[in-house]
């Protein structure tokens, strides 16, 4: 089975990408597929590299690279979605005159066609969210 | 664009204002028009806000995208199915909500209206009837 994963909300306040990272995982385990991983909404922040939780708390954006680059999973976040929310990758940076970037690895920032062909392309889409 | 043509439902369930899901939802359903996909869009539980006419948030500060839904005809978006107990629990009514009308191509461009109140029990029904369903 091909899955396409939504994830709405944002890490930490939310365990919505946590249930989405540990179906993904346990998904893969069983030898699915998982075409892509969309983040939506407040969802987006998962990709920031510049979040520092506390050492014993679990490391969300860690995980997720750390998996993308296992699988080669596509981890792709909402252009719209992360503008508004304050995350750019160096082209988005240049392109806006801002000064810094803030996708970490195995992340992308791509539009919410990235989102429709997902489902277009999967055998089910499933949204981890409120 | 794309070979495959599958049912998608997008399903609002959250008022307009206060949260941004109903604003990202609408972006959604632009940008999915250019699929050619077969699509329906739901408006259930406080959802239902998200179409009443006469939305004014000019003291908010918060972009009014109401008038958008009355253009989704123009993308090919004419079916809106609205759930009648979420309507009777809030205490609406059809007459509240906006008059959204797209023209039928297929009937010398008749204007007809996209919005269908449907029962809940129908709109299982509807759900149970999607390849793809976008929860907002």
């Amino acid at each position: 089975m091909k899955f396409g994963i939504v994830v709405n909300e944002g890490p930490y306040t939310h365990q919505a990408s946590d249930s989405a990272y540990n179906f993904v995982k346990a998904a893969l385990a069983k030898g699915h597929e998982v075409a892509r991983v969309f983040f939506y909404h407040d969802g987006v922040n998962v990709g920031t590299r510049l979040s520092v939780p506390p050492q014993d708390d679990r490391q969300i954006q860690e995980q997720w690279s750390a998996l993308a680059a296992e699988h080669g999973l596509d981890l792709v976040i909402c252009i719209a979605a992360a503008q508004r929310r304050g995350l750019l990758d160096e082209n988005e940076m240049q392109r806006q005159g801002k000064d810094a970037h803030n996708i970490a690895e195995g992340f992308r920032i791509s539009g919410l066609g990235q989102l429709i062909e997902m489902g277009i392309q999967a055998d089910r889409t499933i949204t981890f969210g409120d | 664009m794309s070979e495959v043509i599958k049912k998608f439902l997008y399903v609002n369930r959250k008022a307009p204002y206060g949260t941004i899901y109903a604003q990202e939802a609408l972006e959604v359903v632009l940008i999915g028009a250019a699929f050619d996909q077969d699509v329906s869009l739901a408006f259930l539980d406080d959802g239902v806000f998200q179409l009443t006419k006469g939305q004014d948030t000019k003291e908010t500060g918060l972009k009014n995208f109401s008038p958008t839904f009355r253009a989704l005809g123009d993308y090919e978006v004419t079916k809106l199915y609205v759930e009648q107990e979420s309507l009777d629990e809030r205490g609406l009514t059809l007459d509240d909500l906006q008059d959204i009308q797209y023209e039928d191509e297929d009937d010398d461009y008749a204007e007809k209206p996209s919005i269908i109140v449907v029962s809940r029990a129908r709109m299982g029904e509807v759900m149970a009837d999607q390849d793809v369903i976008l929860s907002f």
